[in-house]
């Protein structure tokens, strides 16, 4: 009944869809487009905000770990970035996001001075692997640093939710303990399955970087557990390395935040190019990229090959691209470009 | 038709005159922001609330003033969603915003051409191939003989008529276009090959006829051909409009056509050149700009068809002061005085060449080299 009313509905509102016109009314009451209205802001540290979030109807929930693309406008442009909530499975109807103001993190540092109660956000269904499994494990080390604490956390806080019985140790990384956001209910949920270690400062629990003794003191059944990292990439690669050497790594389960910083001359043509559908990869020529699709033996979509019809528009999904036209670059992941005018540079992925 | 003769431009200065509009193109880039996204937001709203209005008041349809009002309302919103959005949505002009309700690939229009077919016989064909013979199809659209340059025959007798077909059932005539039916005609082209364009021809129409033609009035109950002939009619004002506007853009006095032979190897500054002398502009007030989806800067819009198209007035100044530069005319006049030369041309058209003493012009030359207008 209600779909044959949507549909109805939609079909009164076509082509634009029934969306376009309830926006009009109010921005959270969309049918089928999802978004998210910020109900509370707190500035836990100095450089972290933490908000929470009130969805619209569809949204479907998450599970402990999973990440959400959130989507603002600045400027005029829409910028998605992915978040975990840190907020526990169970508590329906909204969840919170801490987000960390990196430097360069364009979306962070503007959530970070404009974010404020009403704030509409364009908001995903949760995605990703990294997830505690149905059935419990005995035994849980969950390992964090910086801004990875939140899928983390959600993970801690779901199996508080759930009077989880078994042993669970949280270990996060930070620099001073001014760097950990919502310490005091971090205490109040945790105080005894958390270890805190500052990298910078004395006073924590632990000192320095992560390394084989860290894990001996934290968690001496590490080898009996399931363990969950988020972090930076120095901690990620230092707790798999650890995890290596002592021939665990099937007992580690990790997600990377970070993607790696793109350092390549844009002049130079280094790298490969992967038309991901097509699953092939070249060597970077340095041509166009509808020209190197077309001599990998792909026939994309085009028409003027000048960059006015855009007609080639792709999603690139990876990597960095350089407007032949005018020299941008082009380096947020899933950004749509046009094939025609774009020059790959370094490695870069292509949804074709 | 009297014969102009277009100043030679050197390399050098077909070069400059490139680099000074992709410089020019590069400081509107560099200023795109919340401004223009505010902009089309706005123009959405206040079309999207017309479009509101307009169905709602035909309910009161039995009531004449406000059937009036509502049909106004509707054509009003027709007009702002398929020139001023829609054709620039679709050309890519606010793509940078990455916001998917507004992207070139997404967007559809309220009209029953489809998007897809739209974008590839307007945004890749006509706007790569502007006024070349043969090339682009939009010169009479593979019905109307709009140049000297297609050769005559007395099917073209009809040319008054079939105009005024055109400008009543425009909406249609877009959709059937990119089927290339005179392609099928010739045998240039299989009917198998047009499987995809009929597929989306298809469902577009039907949607589209269903909503003005079935729901709506449906709704409307012992109103339904009350609401029927006000939906006609708003689609019919929407047609008149779009095919006064996008004619003046190419087919009044002036306007240049070129050859395959002359566009061979053009340069950017040549591309540039035979743009800006293909088309041509309407002078008018900011609501009319806004009601001609800023096609009222067809120059501007050839020139750089992927800006968002409020910025066409802003450069407006600057295009023809690089006009005069270079000595290149750039072809402007009122609504009236361009529509006037464009119904004249196609009644002139209708007739032999032979009728009006010689023809038009002497020999084309290259662009590269300076040109003389077309002869036929």
């Amino acid at each position: 009944m209600l779909t044959t009313g949507l549909r109805f509905l939609e079909a009164l509102a076509t082509p634009h869809g029934v969306d376009r016109y309830l926006e009009l009314i109010h921005p959270m009451l969309t049918i089928r487009e999802l978004r998210g209205e910020v109900t509370s802001v707190h500035r836990t540290t100095r450089d972290t905000v933490t908000l929470t979030i009130r969805p619209t109807r569809r949204w479907r929930g998450f599970t402990a770990g999973q990440y959400v693309r959130l989507s603002v406008d600045i400027d005029g442009v829409r910028r998605a970035r992915c978040y975990s909530p840190a907020t526990s499975q169970h508590r329906d109807g909204h969840f919170e996001l801490t987000v960390k103001a990196h430097e360069s993190g364009l979306v962070s540092r503007w959530l970070h001075a404009n974010a404020r109660p009403g704030l509409i956000l364009g908001l995903s269904q949760a995605e990703g692997e990294f997830t505690l499994p149905a059935e419990r494990p005995d035994k849980i080390l969950l390992i964090s640093g910086g801004s990875g604490i939140t899928p983390v956390l959600s993970m801690l806080r779901t199996l508080s939710d759930e009077d989880y019985q078994g042993t669970v140790t949280f270990l996060h990384y930070a620099y001073t303990e001014a760097d950990v956001p919502c310490l005091e209910q971090l205490r109040d949920l945790a105080a005894d399955k958390l270890v805190l270690a500052y990298t910078d400062a004395a006073g924590g629990d632990l000192e320095g970087f992560f390394d084989e003794t860290h894990l001996r003191k934290v968690a001496p059944w590490f080898a009996e557990a399931q363990t969950y990292l988020c972090g930076p990439p120095g901690l990620m690669k230092g707790v798999r390395d650890v995890f290596a050497d002592l021939g665990v790594s099937d007992r580690l389960h990790t997600e990377d935040f970070a993607p790696a910083p793109i350092t390549v001359d844009a002049a130079d043509a280094t790298g490969d190019v992967t038309f991901a559908r097509s699953h092939r990869t070249a060597p970077n020529s340095g041509a166009t990229l509808l020209e190197q699709a077309e001599a990998a033996g792909l026939k994309p979509e085009h028409g003027c090959r000048m960059g006015i019809c855009f007609s080639c528009t792709r999603v690139k999904t990876e990597g960095c691209v350089r407007d032949v036209r005018n020299g941008a670059l082009s380096t947020d992941p899933d950004e749509e470009i046009q094939l025609c005018v774009s020059v790959p540079v370094g490695d870069v992925a292509i949804d074709l | 038709m009297s014969v102009t003769t277009l100043p030679k431009l050197s390399k050098a200065q077909f070069d400059s005159l490139g680099r000074e509009l992709d410089e020019l193109r590069q400081r509107v880039i560099d200023d795109l922001g919340e401004a223009d996204r505010k902009y089309i937001y706005d123009v959405i709203k206040v079309q999207r609330t017309l479009e509101v209005m307009g169905r709602g008041l035909l309910f009161a349809g039995f009531f004449p003033p406000a059937w009036v009002l509502g049909v106004t309302a509707l054509s009003v919103s027709k007009i702002l969603d398929n020139m001023e959005i829609g054709h620039n949505v679709m050309h890519g002009q606010y793509d940078w915003m990455r916001d998917p309700a507004l992207n070139s690939k997404m967007f559809d229009w309220d009209t029953v051409a489809p998007a897809e077919n739209w974008k590839h016989s307007h945004n890749y064909i006509h706007h790569t191939y502007t006024n070349i013979l043969g090339k682009d199809r939009d010169i009479g659209y593979g019905v109307l003989r709009m140049d000297e340059g297609q050769k005559w025959n007395p099917y073209y007798l009809g040319n008054p008529v079939y105009a005024c077909l055109l400008m009543v059932l425009f909406e249609w005539g877009v959709m059937l276009h990119d089927m290339e039916t005179e392609k099928l005609l010739s045998g240039e082209k299989k009917w198998s090959e047009t499987k995809g364009v009929r597929q989306r021809i298809w469902q577009k129409g039907l949607k589209q006829t269903l909503k003005d033609y079935v729901l709506f009035p449906a709704l409307t109950g012992p109103m339904f051909l009350t609401t029927l002939a006000g939906n006609a009619t708003a689609n019919l004002v929407r047609n008149v409009w779009a095919f006064s506007i996008i004619f003046c853009g190419h087919f009044p006095s002036g306007v240049q056509t070129f050859t395959e032979a002359e566009t061979e190897n053009e340069s950017r500054g040549q591309w540039y050149y035979r743009q800006m002398l293909g088309s041509a502009n309407i002078s008018g007030g900011p609501l009319f700009h806004l009601m001609s989806g800023n096609l009222s800067h067809q120059i501007e819009h050839h020139l750089f068809p992927d800006i968002p198209a409020r910025r066409y007035p802003q450069i407006a100044p600057e295009v023809r002061a690089i006009c005069e530069k270079y000595g290149l005319p750039y072809n402007t006049g009122g609504f009236s005085r361009q529509l006037t030369s464009v119904f004249t041309k196609i009644v002139r058209l209708a007739l032999p060449d032979s009728l009006w003493g010689s023809p038009s012009g002497p020999p084309a030359g290259t662009v590269g080299s300076g040109r003389a207008v077309r002869a036929a």
